[in-house]
C-alpha cells in the first residue's frame, strides 16, 4: 500500500530559533500585533510503500531518527495517511 | 618518511586545497580522499575540511555522513586514528556521531566571516598537543551554523573530562560555554569551527593556525 507522509521538523524547545525571532521582531513594524512564539521549521512530504500503516509509521520514525532530524536540536511530528491515486 | 594526512573531498567542500597546502607547508604529506571511496587509503590522519558538503541540504553534514568514505573514517577514528573536522567538517563529525552536540544557526542570524580570538583550553588532544594551554590564537571563522549546543549532561561531561579544546575569547555566535572546539572521549577526534589552515602563512594575516596543524602532523606521526 502507498501512504502519504508528512514530516514536520521543529527545533526543540529551548533551542534558539534566530529565524523565528527575526520574523517575530519584524511583525509590529508590519502592523501585525499580538503574535509571539514564532518558530520556523521544515515540512517534508513523500510517499512510502508499506504493508500497513503501522509498518509505514515505524519506517518513517526510523528515517526521522537517523536522517531527517538531528535529535540533539530537532523533533519531528509525523502524519501518515492512505495514499490517493496509488491505484488509479 | 613523511606523514600522510588524508583530506576528505565531498561535493561542495571548498577548503580542501587550503588544508592540503597548509599541511604540506609544515612538512606533512597531504592527499585528497574522495568521498565516494570506501577507504581512507592507509593515511595516518584524516581532515574533514570546510565547505558545504552536499550543498548542506537538510542540515549541514546530514547527507555527508552517509557518504561511503565516512564508514571508513568512523572505523579509523574508533581505532584511535587522528581525525579533525574544521567548520563544515565539525558539523559532519557531529552528524556522524563521532563528536557530541550539534551546530545550530548563529545567534543573530548572520553569516560570520572574520578573525576571532580562540583560547587553547587543553593540550591533551590531537589538535593541541603542540600548543600551550591559555594561549590565545587569532583564527578566521567563516560560518552560518557554528553555534555549538548540547544537552546539559553532555556539557557537564565535556567540562569534567577536559574535552573543551578551544573557547572563543569573545563569543561571536552564541555557542554554549563559548565553545569553539571539542574532542572525543578518546581525544583523537577534534572538531572546531575556526579555520587553522587559513592562518598558516604571514601572507594570510596570521600564522596562529600552525601550532594546531603541527599538533595534527605530530599525532599522525605517532
Amino acid at each position: 500500500m502507498i501512504f502519504e507522509v508528512r514530516v514536520d521538523v521543529q527545533l526543540r524547545p529551548g533551542i534558539a530559533d534566530p529565524q523565528g525571532s527575526t520574523i517575530e521582531r519584524s511583525l509590529p513594524a508590519l502592523g501585525f500585533d499580538g503574535i509571539d512564539e514564532v518558530r520556523v521549521g521544515k515540512s517534508i512530504r513523500f510517499r512510502i510503500d508499506a504493508a500497513d500503516e503501522a509498518t509505514a509509521r515505524q519506517r518513517v520514525d526510523d528515517l526521522c531518527a537517523r536522517f531527517l532530524t538531528n535529535p540533539v536540536i530537532e523533533d519531528a511530528t509525523v502524519e501518515v495517511s492512505a495514499g490517493v491515486g496509488a491505484s488509479a | 618518511m613523511s606523514t600522510r594526512i588524508g583530506v576528505v573531498l565531498f561535493p561542495g567542500s571548498n577548503c580542501e586545497q587550503d588544508a592540503v597546502e597548509a599541511i604540506e607547508l609544515i612538512g606533512g604529506d597531504a592527499e585528497i580522499l574522495w568521498h565516494g571511496d570506501r577507504s581512507v587509503q592507509r593515511v595516518d590522519a584524516v581532515v574533514v575540511p570546510g565547505g558545504f558538503a552536499h550543498g548542506d541540504y537538510l542540515r549541514p553534514g546530514a547527507i555527508a555522513r552517509f557518504s561511503p568514505v565516512m564508514d571508513a573514517v568512523v572505523e579509523f577514528a574508533d581505532a584511535g586514528g587522528p581525525v579533525v573536522g574544521v567548520c563544515n567538517g565539525f558539523q559532519v563529525l557531529t552528524e556522524a556521531g563521532l563528536l557530541p552536540g550539534a551546530l545550530q544557526k548563529n545567534r543573530g542570524l548572520k553569516f560570520l566571516c572574520r578573525t576571532v580570538g580562540v583560547r587553547v583550553e587543553t593540550s591533551d588532544s590531537v589538535l593541541t598537543s603542540a600548543a600551550s594551554v591559555g594561549e590565545v590564537l587569532q583564527l578566521p571563522i567563516n560560518h552560518f551554523e557554528g553555534n555549538y549546543t548540547c544537552t546539559p549532561e553532555t556539557l557537564a561531561e565535556l567540562r569534567a573530562d577536559d574535552r573543551v579544546v578551544l573557547r572563543y575569547t569573545d563569543n561571536p555566535n552564541g555557542s554554549i560555554d563559548d565553545i569553539a572546539g571539542v574532542c572525543s572521549a578518546g581525544r583523537n577526534v577534534v572538531g572546531l569551527m575556526p579555520h587553522p589552515e587559513r592562518a598558516s602563512d604571514q601572507l594570510l594575516g596570521s600564522t596562529d593556525g600552525l601550532p594546531l596543524l603541527q599538533s595534527l602532523v605530530k599525532s599522525a606521526a605517532a
